[in-house]
């Protein structure tokens, strides 16, 4: 059964003429988005800047109460 | 709120704006041709005709260049959440996880499971399980469009959840009143018809450029033929789910109702404007206000579409900027006053909890849930009005150019239906270069949908409850900047590479039966 689901996508892949060109796009696509994007420009902001649910809540009362 | 970082708040809602339109130019013909591609291939497993199966298969193709170069780029708009809107997404977590939660389930397990057997189970599995993959893509993909919907529609219309003071966050109460808002039911149809709508005109497009050069007739009639119907029957539908959101858009939204149809002063028979140039206007002493140098009216249609009723007052940017007491509007000052006391009592509650005054706590919260529907008004208090008031000629005229291309679509469907099924389409070329210069038109006519939707409620993030300016993450606007130029840069560059891809395949054609194992 798994050697089967494997072959499936193996012959799958193999066979792929336009497609190999589409998976290059989704892979550099991909890498940029997480390795680049997401690494470097885009950290979560009140992850990074604060340890702990409360500390969160608190900072965001406070910046929509000031 | 009085020290408003301005250009933070725009760049960061620039950057939004560009990367959901980019977003969205891949998302519909997804959500359309698969269903169109479903339709084809049953036919091929009830006729066994193998012209069906090319037909199928270079559609197939299609949608699979255009579902890989879109996919994820909706995530970059879950990162904007968390890096530009903090505020906001801590503000809203719990109601969207669960949504958003269950499209990447769905989206994980339905779409990518089943397009692997459309693509590589051709000649693999039996004709009736590749064909159930297929429509299992088309109502997983559609599925996906429900959750984000529902979603956004929340935005518009919060239901189904309650404000948790202790943690400054929304909290879900009730599932099903968030799915089953009616501004989501609505919004989810209308969003997936229109997407029909662009698919069916896109299919005609590309069959017409094969008829004009006469390549694959039998092809590219029996695709308009697939494509006009769907096309048809998907626009009756926008029509019922068009007047659906704007009723809803009436009685939840009205500044977007008044600002989308410029309607200044309110009435009773209000008029529709079918047709309306607007004149810039200079006067500062009047918020906004926007008159007509033409338009082209019909009476009542405008409270009838609101209120179904044409004696209905709808109110205009005046009645809800200064107050209409007759018809029980509140003015924007009162409701300014409202929401700082809102805001007030929830910095109070919050010191009141941190000493340990239970009973003063108390006081405060009550007061904070009375004045909590004008939560968002009260970073108003001592800012101009016309902040509250949405970009007018925007709203207006990107309602009207995409009401027209509607349409236009509709009278497209029609006639070259008929043509096609009397077999006279292949000599009416004005038909088909207008059939091809509409995929253009299809695109430009669902953009202007959502800059109806979205810049028609600004600066509401969350209607009445957060704005942007309180929305937005204190980050540096030239990070922002540089960002929104990165983005700009990379959703070019795959827009460019789908077009090009995309017309390579076009020009290549439908493959011969004997060598189509290789196509995918």
């Amino acid at each position: 059964m798994l050697k089967n689901i494997f072959q499936f996508y193996f012959q799958g892949f193999k066979n792929m003429t336009i497609g190999k060109k589409l998976w290059t796009i989704i892979i550099i696509k991909l890498g940029i988005i997480f390795l680049i994007l997401k690494l470097f420009f885009f950290p979560n902001f009140l992850n990074t800047n604060f340890k702990t649910d409360e500390e969160r809540s608190n900072y965001i009362i406070n910046q929509l109460t000031k | 709120m009085e020290h408003v970082d301005f250009s933070l708040v725009d760049w960061s809602r620039a950057q939004f704006a560009l990367t959901a339109m980019y977003h969205y130019l891949f998302v519909p013909l997804t959500l359309g041709l698969s269903f169109i591609v479903a339709f084809m291939e049953t036919q091929y497993v009830r006729t066994s005709n193998p012209e069906w199966k090319r037909i199928t298969k270079f559609w197939m193709t299609l949608f699979g260049i255009n579902f890989a170069i879109g996919v994820a780029t909706g995530l970059i708009l879950e990162f904007e959440f968390g890096t530009n809107w903090s505020n906001y997404s801590w503000f809203v977590g719990d109601i969207f996880g669960a949504p958003l939660a269950i499209e990447g389930i769905m989206a994980f397990f339905l779409e990518s499971t089943f397009i692997a057997v459309m693509f590589f189970g051709w000649n693999k599995v039996s004709k009736k399980f590749h064909l159930i993959s297929t429509w299992l893509v088309a109502i997983g993909s559609n599925l996906s469009a429900l959750w984000i919907l529902v979603a956004n529609a929340w935005m518009q219309y919060p239901a189904g959840m309650k404000f948790n003071p202790d943690m400054a966050r929304n909290e879900m109460v009730n599932f099903w009143e968030v799915l089953f808002s009616p501004v989501a039911m609505n919004k989810f149809f209308h969003t997936v018809t229109s997407a029909y709508v662009l698919s069916s005109v896109f299919v005609i497009g590309v069959s017409a450029w094969f008829l004009l050069k006469h390549r694959e007739l039998l092809f590219a009639k029996k695709s308009i033929i697939v494509a006009s119907v769907f096309g048809l029957v998907a626009s009756l539908l926008i029509i019922i789910t068009g007047d659906g959101s704007a009723r809803n858009m009436a009685q939840h939204q009205p500044m977007k109702f008044a600002a989308m149809e410029n309607l200044y002063k309110g009435q009773q028979n209000a008029p529709l404007a079918v047709i309306g140039l607007l004149q810039k206007n200079h006067t500062d002493t009047i918020i906004r206000k926007q008159d007509f140098t033409f338009k082209i009216e019909i009476p009542s249609l405008l409270s009838i579409m609101a209120f179904q009723d044409a004696n209905a007052y709808v109110p205009g940017v005046d009645d809800l900027v200064n107050g209409n007491k007759q018809h029980n509007i509140l003015s924007y000052k009162e409701r300014t006053e409202k929401g700082k006391i809102s805001i007030m009592s929830l910095a109070e509650y919050k010191n009141a909890k941190k000493t340990g005054n239970d009973s003063i706590a108390n006081v405060a919260l009550t007061k904070f849930e009375e004045n909590y529907a004008h939560f968002g008004y009260g970073y108003y208090a001592n800012r101009d009005v016309n902040e509250l008031v949405p970009n007018i000629p925007l709203t207006f005229y990107s309602f009207r150019i995409m009401v027209g291309l509607g349409f236009h679509f509709i009278a497209l469907f029609l006639v070259i239906l008929i043509l096609t099924k009397k077999d006279k389409i292949g000599k009416k070329r004005f038909i088909l270069y207008t059939a091809l210069w509409s995929i253009p038109l299809a695109y430009i006519a669902s953009e202007l949908g959502w800059i109806v939707a979205e810049v028609g409620r600004q600066p509401w993030v969350i209607q009445d409850i957060l704005p942007s300016i309180a929305a937005v993450s204190q980050i540096k606007p030239a990070s922002v900047q540089l960002t929104f130029w990165l983005f700009f840069v990379i959703f070019t560059g795959l827009l460019i590479a789908e077009i090009k891809i995309m017309l390579s395949q076009i020009k290549k054609g439908p493959e011969p039966e004997s060598v189509d194992l290789k196509t995918n």
